[in-house]
């Protein structure tokens, strides 16, 4: 794996950076979790974990805010995963906070800005004082101005203009009681590396990531599957489509894109020839306004 | 309503190259840029990213939107995340994009050019291979351009690129580059910088900033994006002093695994080999390398920065904050320390002031003992009677540590020369530093 003039390939040293992150926050930060859900990201941030701490188990547990709305494939694979490793998972629920009153419901029905509170309510709860998240700094410009480790006050609440300095790969994890870091060891990989990556470490993925046919109707220039999530509205036509999912967030509002890809390798060649941004083809919750993600990471979202 | 895009067609040519293109084994170089608006910075990265393709159509339309009635699309708008910064039309805080091209992947840290987000610039370029540094050339070097080259040096970047921008607006002269680039030259000798690059450029344009311009014939060095595509930085790291600072320990306990004993870290410098033998500081005790287990199993060798961890012959007690090098080789067991602040906070640092100070991965207690000067980093002159440091200041101290530190000059080794300070009351970071040679 090495070269002659020991320089480390770009996903060998993204891979690098994110082990010693995982490493630096077990070391140093008394009560991590790791934000699990299923998805492409999440998948590659636990395969990170378990490298990091191999041969032993991953010293921490791992949660998933399930938002009711999630795919079942997503679901049946978290709970596949989180078996072959070992690893606890801690299962918050919206569906079961709007049961308690906790949060309601909004009109659009969206649970995207209620799933903070929920996931803010577990973190209080278990006492988490570090939490690992997926997100990458390409997703979005609000995020491309993120920390590694973002320091979240006692509300979870992310102060933009007021981040900590964060020199060279000396973090620093110190908080008082009841604060918390959200740390993001992805926060330097693009969407092409999480591929990239996912082929060259033969990693699984849920089957939704591959191209199938399925039934959609086009919503305001997005497609979306009809399913138990999805119901046409008036003036909707049905049809079927080759589609595959690029991200997955809650099924009411993913949307799926037209592709050929049923490999790992295929979807590589869609991504480096596509000209929209992962979440700009595909959510239609982050159409809010050019702010829409500072707005809501504002509150304590991830 | 927009129209639902096009499935790509896997068989074209067009998908076969940027598969191969994307699949390609690279490097990444780290990029970090400054400045403000006004010199052009956000424009010549909104230029280097729309050409190089890293910027979508979803991204473009929306700047297309923003500026529109102006007789350009205002790449500027790419950049500048933030409600507050788009809103003043400044950069607050750094951001990172990402761009690639068939030889190296980019990952450029936008940093802010006003000196009161000094601060944010050295977050961004503490981790910068290569500095690109703005200068408008209808104004020629201003303190800013001469702040942001020092602190480019003081964090010891490798590589400076000093980008004369807006050539357009001074009729492409090959006389005013030329004053601008002597001008640079003379002051970068006062400052440690091992290479600097002089372009001419113009960013709303794009000359010389992918391809040559036929603007500047008298200019016979490289686009922008050609030399940073081409720098050479394999010989900036230090692959002689083998330093490893002990992360994590790794103890399975199960059964498949009893009695491994892994000692988890990245590599600050040199290069470790099963069989090396070695010495643990601080407890001095020697043992040899038994094994070196990577994230797809047992390694040959492992250099800078590979996470890896190192496993031991010999039973000794190793924790967090331990380090292992060579015993030939050892870095300076130290208690006071000499060092180059740069402080980060209102509140001023003082002698006598207590602190928390972070060096790989081992974080002690310190007190400043004395403030020795406080440089004016736009003239570099020392105020010998400086008695505090306030916010975006840069001066040197003497610290004493409760505990020993294993150093070396930052000169020398970028990882064990430097270090954050911490306040204890607050658990900000207040301070970043880098090692200097004692003197007396």
């Amino acid at each position: 794996m090495s070269t002659p003039d020991y320089r480390l390939s770009q996903l060998e040293t993204l891979e690098a950076e994110s082990i010693h992150v995982i490493r630096e926050v077990a070391a140093e930060l008394e009560r991590p979790v790791l934000l699990f859900s299923g998805g492409k990201d999440s998948i590659v941030m636990l395969e990170l974990a378990r490298k990091a701490f191999a041969p032993a188990r991953i010293p921490f547990p791992v949660m998933h805010v399930d938002t009711g709305l999630n795919f079942p494939d997503v679901l049946q694979f978290r709970d596949r995963r989180v078996r072959e490793l070992g690893v606890h998972l801690i299962v918050a629920s919206v569906p079961e906070a709007i049961a308690q009153g906790l949060v309601k419901e909004e009109p659009n029905g969206s649970r995207n800005r209620i799933q903070t509170p929920v996931l803010l309510d577990a973190v209080e709860k278990h006492g988490f004082t570090a939490l690992f998240g997926g997100a990458r700094r390409d997703e979005d410009k609000a995020r491309a101005k993120e920390r590694v480790f973002s320091f979240r006050d006692e509300f979870g609440q992310w102060d933009p203009k007021n981040q900590r300095p964060e020199l060279w790969d000396l973090y620093n994890g110190r908080i008082h009681l009841g604060e918390s870091i959200r740390v993001f060891p992805l926060s330097n990989w693009t969407e092409l590396d999480i591929w990239q990556y996912i082929a060259r470490e033969k990693i699984a993925i849920p089957p939704l990531y591959f191209a199938q046919e399925r039934s959609v109707v086009e919503r305001q220039g997005m497609l979306y599957e009809v399913n138990e999530f999805i119901t046409p509205r008036e003036g909707e036509q049905i049809r079927r489509e080759t589609v595959r999912y690029r991200t997955v967030g809650d099924a009411n509002l993913t949307a799926a894109v037209l592709s050929h890809a049923t490999t790992v390798e295929e979807v590589i060649a869609e991504i480096a020839v596509t000209r929209m941004t992962e979440r700009g083809a595909t959510r239609g919750d982050d159409k809010v306004s050019d702010a829409a993600m500072e707005d809501r990471k504002k509150e304590g979202y991830f | 309503m927009p129209p639902v895009e096009d499935a790509v067609d896997l068989t074209s040519a067009a998908a076969a190259e940027a598969a191969e293109i994307a699949t390609a084994r690279k490097d990444i170089l780290r990029i970090a840029t400054a400045g403000s608006v006004d010199d052009g910075k956000s424009t010549l990265i909104g230029r280097l990213l729309y050409d190089s393709k890293a910027v979508f159509e979803d991204q473009y339309e929306a700047v297309e939107r923003a500026s529109a009635g102006g007789d350009y699309v205002n790449l500027a708008l790419l950049t500048d995340g933030l409600r507050a910064e788009r809103e003043q039309g400044i950069t607050i805080d750094v951001a990172y994009r990402y761009f690639a091209t068939p030889r190296r992947t980019f990952i450029l840290a936008d940093t802010p050019g006003h000196v009161q987000y000094t601060r944010n610039m050295v977050t961004g370029a503490s981790t910068a291979d290569l500095a690109i540094v703005l200068v408008d050339a209808r104004k020629g070097m201003l303190e800013q351009s001469r702040r942001h080259a020092f602190l480019a040096s003081l964090l010891r970047v490798p590589h400076i690129v000093v980008a004369v921008n807006k050539m357009d607006l001074v009729d492409w002269s090959e006389e005013i580059y030329e004053g601008i680039r002597d001008e640079f030259t003379a002051f970068a000798a006062k400052l440690n910088i091992p290479d600097l690059t002089v372009i001419p450029i113009s960013a709303l344009h794009g000359d010389n900033v992918v391809t040559r311009s036929a603007n500047s014939p008298w200019y016979d060095g490289s686009s922008l994006l050609h030399h940073i595509e081409h720098v050479h930085v394999a010989s900036d790291r230090n692959l002689v002093d083998s330093r490893f600072p002990v992360q994590y320990v790794i103890r399975p306990q199960s059964d498949a695994h009893h009695d491994y004993r892994g000692y988890a870290g990245s590599v600050a410098s040199g290069v470790l080999r099963p069989g090396d033998e070695v010495q643990v500081l601080p407890s001095g005790l020697t043992s040899t390398i038994a094994a070196i287990d990577g994230p797809r199993g047992p390694l040959e060798e492992a250099f800078a920065p590979m996470s890896v961890t190192v496993r031991l012959a010999d039973d000794l007690d190793v924790s967090r904050g331990d380090l292992i090098c060579r015993p030939m080789n050892a870095p300076r067991v130290e208690q006071d320390l000499d060092a180059m602040i740069c402080w980060m906070t209102d509140e001023p640092l003082r002698p006598r002031q207590r602190i928390a100070i972070k060096h790989t991965t081992r974080t002690v207690r310190a007190v400043v003992k004395e403030l020795q000067y406080r440089l004016d980093i736009n003239t570099l002159h020392r105020h010998q009677d400086a008695d505090e440091l306030g916010l975006n200041d840069i001066g040197r101290v003497r610290l004493r540590t409760t505990q020993p530190l294993f150093v070396d000059d930052y000169a020398r080794n970028r990882v064990t020369g430097r270090f954050i300070l911490i306040d204890e009351a607050t658990n900000v970071t207040v301070g970043a530093g880098m090692l200097t040679p004692a003197h007396g």
